[in-house]
């Protein structure tokens, strides 16, 4: 029987959220981050995963939120600590496939230090980071992806900071596969976590989002639909953005998938490690 | 409260202070009595006051720490200078006198432990067991076989011998001492 | 199994194991550190895995996640690490997930006096992470104590799905000492308690008659929800008093209706006793020094030693005060544990013994308190 592709898509809701239970959501109207929750369902399905294989761990913020509303194994943790949560989830249930959902100030301010090292172990942890350059839940504070000059209620006068490149950030510090797409491109942003959940080893994918209620608001970037035009409009794949003139570069979101490399994976090389304690007590 | 016996060997960083006071305490083990064995040491690996504590009992050992010492090695004057106040009346002070230039206690047995062991091992390092034998054989503290065994089983790995010969050094030293002293 | 000379530090490790401990999350820091590298060669050779992380905080997540994955899981530090690891021991509390922590306790504040021992971090174990919560604080006094504990500890945390600290301290962690620990058969281990019921029925945090839900792992079938926000009996959040002040009454009755197992102490010659000593940890050892030679000088001196230090143990401390005059309270600090007591313990006087500059305190110091009128 041929399932039509609408119907097919109500089955993937049907089947992986918790739909009976917790909706409304708490997002506002307009957020992105419901658009990447989709995307990540897509993902699991396309993947072909029983939900009881797939632990969905998360940190603080509106992106903290997104386990309450998916059928899998979740845990919503502290603020910056998801990736070291699901760091010890993953070393105990190598089997399982482990989505670790996290905002920009989460994952990059304060939990940068765990990104970075989960990144450098190579453990195999699926991170969404979910960027919309600003702390939305607490109001609109800036954050590390926050652009220099960008106004926020902690930056009244402009932000003197830079903003973290996230996915150089990730391929430096050694991540397995490293993707970026938008919330617009919502199809090739379900294909790039698609291939990240595949992976072994760590994969990251950076989500790019907006914050209309805060972020827009405070910078006048216009309603959500105002800013999803943004993110289509600039939004650009890596060709295309190798093509463009310097002087219209600065604005774009370079999409795509940036780092794609076989390094052995943690918790794989942590088993060799057992099987050689085992020997040298066995000798 | 039955009797105990203390023990403190101090010295330098890097002196193998505290394995010294580990081998005692094993053979203190070996031999079935109670021991404990703690230690102090600063920051540094290599170089800073180090000193380990031993105590000895047949019976229970509450207080780990030394009250005040029966036996106090120094291998450093500044483990002489600090330590040679806390000794019991009577109780022995062996210094090494490579390292330590003045003792307070003209009964102090100050006697070259690092040229011995230099002389028989070709290691300075080897001088806390020549010190071991050595303090041992004074006191009769456990008995030789435990301390053989013990640093045997201590040694770093393919130096069990010359730890044996450096132990076996002390020994005589001590024995040599005691049959002067029986002369005179 | 034979004597031999063994330091705390290792004597919990391989209590750990004993124990069923299965998960080690550290990072190097004197004077736990010890543990970790006994660990990390010991798990392997279990089939137990072991990590050095990124710093404490992430060793703290990372237990509590491979708690939630099924394992027996502790993770060991001393004060600065402690100080990091509060704001996760918390979600540890309000999520209900057995683990153990260690604490090397090691004199501060700060940086203190890396490698000399203190009881500093009494009223950190017990408050130290924000919020209202029962805690399980056990303290050892001996190398073979530090193995016994470490069992206990996690036979509590897997039994009352709750986190256990176990206040070591530096004098206890690095000292070494004649043992003889016990042959494997006789150790009892317990494990948490596993739902029986289907998926469709479970709640992580129902309110069961014994008080302690049942736990089941991610990735067997039963989807749940974990969170350190207050949560319903499913475990999705919620704002309702009639859901929160449930669930508040639930987790401290499950401590307080099993005080007889938790509370582990010692009386020794308090029946005649005019004072008493009451001690834990490694001054324990110098105020049992110090009774013994009171009694040597035919002084009526009992003692009283806690090796769990939270909940704090009212009733025998209340009980062994009611027929004497003073109490002693030796402490390596300026006065924690002591003023339990003095809530316990009424009119009677209380004397304070307390040093927190890095130096054990000497059975002669708690003798002369003893003396004193």
């Amino acid at each position: 029987m041929v399932v039509k592709k609408q119907e097919r898509e109500s089955l993937v809701h049907e089947r992986y959220l918790r739909h009976q239970k917790k909706f409304p959501h708490v997002w506002c109207a307009g957020c992105g981050i419901g658009i990447v929750m989709g995307a990540i369902v897509r993902a699991v399905d396309a993947v072909g995963l029983s939900n009881d294989e797939v632990a969905m761990i998360s940190g603080i913020g509106c992106s903290g939120r997104m386990p309450v509303y998916v059928d899998f194994n979740t845990m919503h943790t502290t603020h910056g600590r998801a990736l070291a949560f699901a760091t010890g989830l993953k070393m105990v249930r190598p089997e399982m496939k482990v989505i670790v959902v996290m905002g920009d100030g989460d994952a990059l301010a304060i939990g940068g230090n765990h990104f970075i090292h989960a990144a450098r172990r190579n453990i195999g942890l699926t991170a969404i980071i979910i960027n919309n350059n600003v702390y939305g839940m607490t109001g609109g504070q800036y954050s590390p992806t926050t652009p220099t000059h960008a106004y926020a209620t902690t930056a009244p006068y402009g932000n003197i900071e830079q903003p973290f490149p996230i996915c150089q950030l990730a391929e430096a510090a050694g991540a397995a596969f490293v993707a970026r797409s938008t919330v617009y491109h919502a199809r090739e942003l379900s294909r790039f976590i698609t291939q990240a959940i595949q992976k072994e080893g760590f994969s990251v994918v950076e989500a790019v989002s907006y914050c209309h209620t805060t972020y827009g608001r405070i910078n006048k970037l216009g309603s959500a639909v105002e800013m999803m035009r943004r993110l289509k409009e600039n939004g650009v794949s890596q060709r295309a953005f190798e093509r463009l003139p310097e002087e219209e570069r600065a604005d774009k979101i370079v999409r795509g998938v940036f780092v794609d490399r076989d390094i052995p994976e943690y918790t794989q090389l942590y088993d060799q490690i057992i099987a050689r304690a085992q020997q040298a007590v066995a000798a | 409260m039955s009797e105990r016996y203390e023990v403190r060997l101090a010295g330098k960083g890097g002196q193998g202070m505290i394995l010294a006071g580990i081998i005692l305490a094993e053979a203190a083990i070996l031999d079935g009595k109670n021991v404990t064995q703690t230690q102090s040491y600063g920051p540094e690996a290599r170089g800073g006051a180090s000193r380990s504590e031993v105590v000895i009992s047949d019976g229970e050992i509450d207080y780990p720490k030394v009250t005040q010492a029966d036996v106090l090695l120094c291998m450093s004057q500044e483990a002489c200078d600090r330590y040679c106040h806390d000794l019991k009346e009577h109780g022995l002070l062996i210094a090494d006198s490579v390292h330590v230039e003045r003792t307070p206690d003209n009964l102090a047995v100050e006697v070259p432990l690092t040229r011995w062991a230099e002389e028989t091992t070709g290691r300075q390092i080897t001088a806390s067991v020549v010190a071991l034998g050595f303090l041992v054989g004074l006191t009769g503290l456990v008995s030789r076989q435990a301390m053989e065994a013990a640093v045997k089983a201590r040694a770093p790995k393919g130096t069990a011998e010359i730890n044996l010969k450096a132990l076996a050094v002390g020994f005589e030293q001590a024995e040599r001492l005691l049959s002067s002293r029986r002369g005179r | 199994m034979t004597a031999r000379l063994m330091q705390g530090d290792e004597a919990c490790a391989e209590g750990a194991i004993a124990a069923g401990c299965r998960f080690f999350a550290g990072y190097p820091i004197t004077p736990a550190t010890d543990i970790a590298e006994v660990l990390a060669r010991r798990l392997p050779q279990v089939g137990g895995k072991f990590i050095q992380m990124e710093d404490e905080i992430a060793s703290m997540a990372a237990i509590i996640g491979a708690s939630v994955g099924g394992a027996k899981a502790m993770t060991a530090t001393s004060g600065p690490g402690f100080s990091l690891m509060q704001e996760n021991i918390g979600y540890a509390c309000m999520a209900e997930i057995p683990c153990v922590v260690v604490n090397v306790q090691r004199t501060g504040p700060s940086t203190g006096l890396p490698t000399s021992p203190s009881q500093g971090d009494v009223m950190q174990a017990r408050w130290g992470t924000h919020g209202d919560h029962p805690i399980i604080v056990l303290s050892p006094f001996s190398v073979r104590e530090a193995f016994d504990l470490t069992v206990r500890a996690f036979n509590m945390a897997e039994k009352y799905r709750t986190p256990v600290i176990l206040l070591m301290d530096e004098m206890i962690g690095h000292m070494r000492e004649k043992v003889e620990l016990p042959p494997p058969e006789t150790i009892e281990v317990v494990e948490r308690v596993i739902t029986s019921v289907p998926p469709e029925w479970y709640k992580a945090y129902e309110n069961t008659p014994s008080d302690v839900p049942p736990m089941i792992s991610f990735g067997q079938g039963y989807r749940y929800h974990i969170t350190g926000l207050f949560h319903d009996e499913r475990g999705f959040p919620t704002q309702r008093l009639d859901e929160i002040d449930p669930w508040i009454a639930r987790v401290f009755r499950k401590i307080e209706r099993n005080l007889r197992d938790i509370l582990i102490y010692e009386t020794d010659q308090v029946e005649d006793a005019e004072v008493v000593v009451i001690a834990y940890g490694a001054t324990a050892r110098s105020a049992r020094h110090a009774v013994r030679l009171a009694r040597e000088q035919g002084l009526r001196v009992g003692f009283l030693r806690l090796s769990t230090i939270w909940p704090f143990p009212e009733r025998i401390v209340a009980e062994v005060a009611e027929r004497i005059h003073r109490v002693i309270v030796p402490e390596m600090n300026l006065g924690q544990l002591a003023l339990e007591v003095e809530r316990v313990v009424g009119r009677r006087k209380v004397i304070r013994v307390g040093k927190a500059n890095g130096e054990m305190i000497a059975p002669r110091e708690i003798l002369d308190a003893i003396g004193r009128g």
